[in-house]
């Protein structure tokens, strides 16, 4: 067999299963061809060899003793670093956490490890999952497959760049504000946020509670339904986990067939600001999702116009409170505690030193936004913002199946153009951002290059909370159609790293 | 809508347990005056009589079984710790002298 690295992860399990490849041998393909790449790519902030082996090695012995292995046994994948992974570092891209080695497993984590998936390190993200380029990241930059002079998007970056750059054909990241799907949408990859509550918080680092959502990140909408399935499911070490059966996402990645589906394509997602390779393309996708027999109609959420202030005041107050644990007394970082400080001036000596600047506008803007005399106007207004998103998602809802727009105004920007000009920054999520303050759940996946740059281009599309599947169905027959017309997926014309 | 001062981001600053450098300072100032000034967009819903919506989900006290479960070690969970003694997390003085 060669290329093992350009299996889908479909495709890696059904070759072990069959014992056409061992699970050490796949592993090892992609250790090695983290060092060939990554160096360029820096997509991993750090890789578990000794670890990735010896679960690699596990999946074997268990095929040699006959045992039934799941769908994704010995399929390696890349983990976001903001998952705790017992006695391997976590840093959630922070200075604050350098060196911090969890004694614990997120769920997720145990999850993956329970379904035999092979960990092959910890991803590089903006720090504490605030960004949309992993420039905020305390160790580097990570550079996009498609051009390493441009960003990967974040905050999930390292996810995203390690699926594009054939170093795992799986990732995990979080979407708070678009951070699994942006990421997706600009290097050419899958990405899918699943409805708020299905996917256990239990071990991720928290950055905004009510917004924060694990989910999966592919090559292919298949590869990301199996992820789906293994890691999503009520969780009682999560209250705010659903309890209620995950729906079936496989099995729609598989049906292939819109025909009578009802899409809406969002009528605020449009205009200034929005690139028009980008548009171009969205639009194409509309003209194809009509030909492979769905209704598209246009559909008005006017409020969506206020989802990007909403959610800049509701997600840097939520930070501004769980980002309070970060101080210097339990784990992590402490400095200045020379024996005539105080505790408190420790604490900010060591947030001072420890957090990215990113991290300290946000909590700055959190406290702000909380204080009393400015509560109601921001925060309070904010929380009815959210109220009337969700009513314009229900009142869509009522007439069609799943909504479509782009995933993001305008493809990879160059890193260090909008580093330090926080607003132009946070453009990049305007499309994403009101489903996660509804909770429901989306996807992006590839439809193009625009042609001004040939750049990847995402399509996002969106479904009511707890219809996951439609996602996958409506994906999964875009990416068929897609591909034939181009004869083959879309990262295959990504420039050789 | 009032923008926000030098001195507003330092007081919240120091209430966010944040020792700003100076120049840092500046920048941040320029930066959420900005900042706030965008999102302040949000206020023109303030009057509307709409219900705040807090969490995507209608969850209230969850609970379970209070049953005695495994739970990490004195060690474990001090692995992490800055300083730690007699089983404890070692913390600077939380109290003045006085």
């Amino acid at each position: 067999m060669t290329d093992l690295i350009k299996y889908t992860a479909a495709d890696t399990a059904a070759a072990i299963a069959s014992g056409q490849v061992s699970a050490v041998e796949v592993a090892q393909a992609h250790l090695d061809r983290i060092d060939a790449v990554d160096k360029k790519v820096n997509a991993f902030l750090h890789v578990d060899t000794e670890g990735a082996l010896a679960a690699a090695r596990a999946v074997d012995d268990r095929r040699a003793k006959g045992e039934e292995l799941g769908p994704l046994a010995g399929v390696p994948l890349a983990l976001k670093d903001v998952f705790t992974t017992k006695g391997v570092p976590t840093t959630c891209g922070s200075k604050i956490l350098e060196g911090w080695i969890p004694p614990y497993d997120a769920t997720l984590t145990s999850r993956l490890k329970d379904a035999g998936v092979v960990i092959l390190g910890k991803t590089n993200m903006d720090e504490f999952a605030m960004g949309s380029s992993t420039e905020n990241s305390a160790y580097g930059p990570t550079g996009n497959p498609w051009d390493l002079s441009r960003i990967p998007g974040g905050s999930g970056g390292g996810s995203a760049a390690a699926l594009a750059a054939y170093e795992a054909p799986l990732a995990i990241g979080t979407d708070t504000g678009g951070s699994i799907r942006q990421p997706g949408a600009v290097t050419g990859t899958v990405g899918v946020k699943p409805t708020y509550g299905s996917v256990s918080r239990y071990g991720l680092v928290a950055f905004s509670s009510s917004l924060d959502q694990g989910g999966p990140c592919a090559r292919t909408v298949l590869d990301a339904a199996l992820l789906h399935e293994a890691i999503a499911g009520h969780d009682p070490l999560d209250s705010t986990s659903i309890d209620a059966p995950v729906p079936a996402v496989v099995a729609a990645a598989k049906l292939r067939d819109v025909r009578g589906m009802r899409i809406g394509v969002v009528k605020e997602f449009a205009g200034e600001g929005y690139q028009a390779g980008v548009m171009q393309r969205f639009n194409e996708s509309v003209e194809l999702l009509r030909e492979l027999g769905a209704e598209v109609v246009e559909v008005s959420c006017p409020s969506f116009t206020l989802a990007l202030p909403a959610y800049y005041l509701i997600a840097p107050s939520e930070a501004s409170s769980n980002l309070a644990r970060f101080d210097a007394m339990r784990y992590g970082l402490r400095v200045g505690d020379d024996g005539t400080r105080s505790a408190e001036d420790v604490t900010a000596l060591t947030r001072e030193a420890g957090f990215g600047p990113e991290v300290k506008r946000r909590i700055i803007l959190g406290t702000y936004a909380l204080s009393s005399g400015y509560y109601d106007a921001y925060y309070g207004s904010a929380q009815k913002v959210r109220t009337l998103i969700s009513r314009d998602f229900d009142a869509a809802f009522a007439g069609v199946d799943v909504l479509i727009s782009p995933t993001t105004p305008t493809t990879a920007f160059p890193i260090g153009e909008r580093a330090d000009d926080p607003m132009a920054m946070y453009l990049a999520d305007l499309c994403t951002i009101p489903s996660n303050l509804a909770g429901n759940a989306a996807m992006s996946l590839p439809c193009g290059l625009a042609p001004e740059d040939n750049l990847p281009v995402g399509l996002q599309i969106i479904a009511p909370a707890m219809a996951d599947d439609r996602l996958y169905r409506v994906g999964g027959a875009v990416e068929a159609a897609l591909n034939d017309k181009w004869g083959h997926p879309l990262l295959e014309e990504a420039p050789a790293l | 809508m009032p923008g926000i001062t030098r001195e507003e981001v330092a007081h919240l600053a120091r209430l966010s347990r944040l020792e700003l450098q100076a120049e840092e300072l500046d920048h941040f100032a320029e930066q959420l005056d900005v900042i706030i000034g965008a999102v302040a967009r949000v206020s023109e819903v303030a009057g509307l009589d709409v219900p705040p919506t807090s969490h995507p989900l209608p969850l209230t006290n969850v609970m379970r079984a209070d049953e005695v479960r495994p739970s990490l070690t004195p060690e474990q969970a001090l692995s992490g710790a800055p300083a730690a003694e007699e089983q404890r997390f070692r913390v600077p003085q939380i109290l003045g002298e006085d």
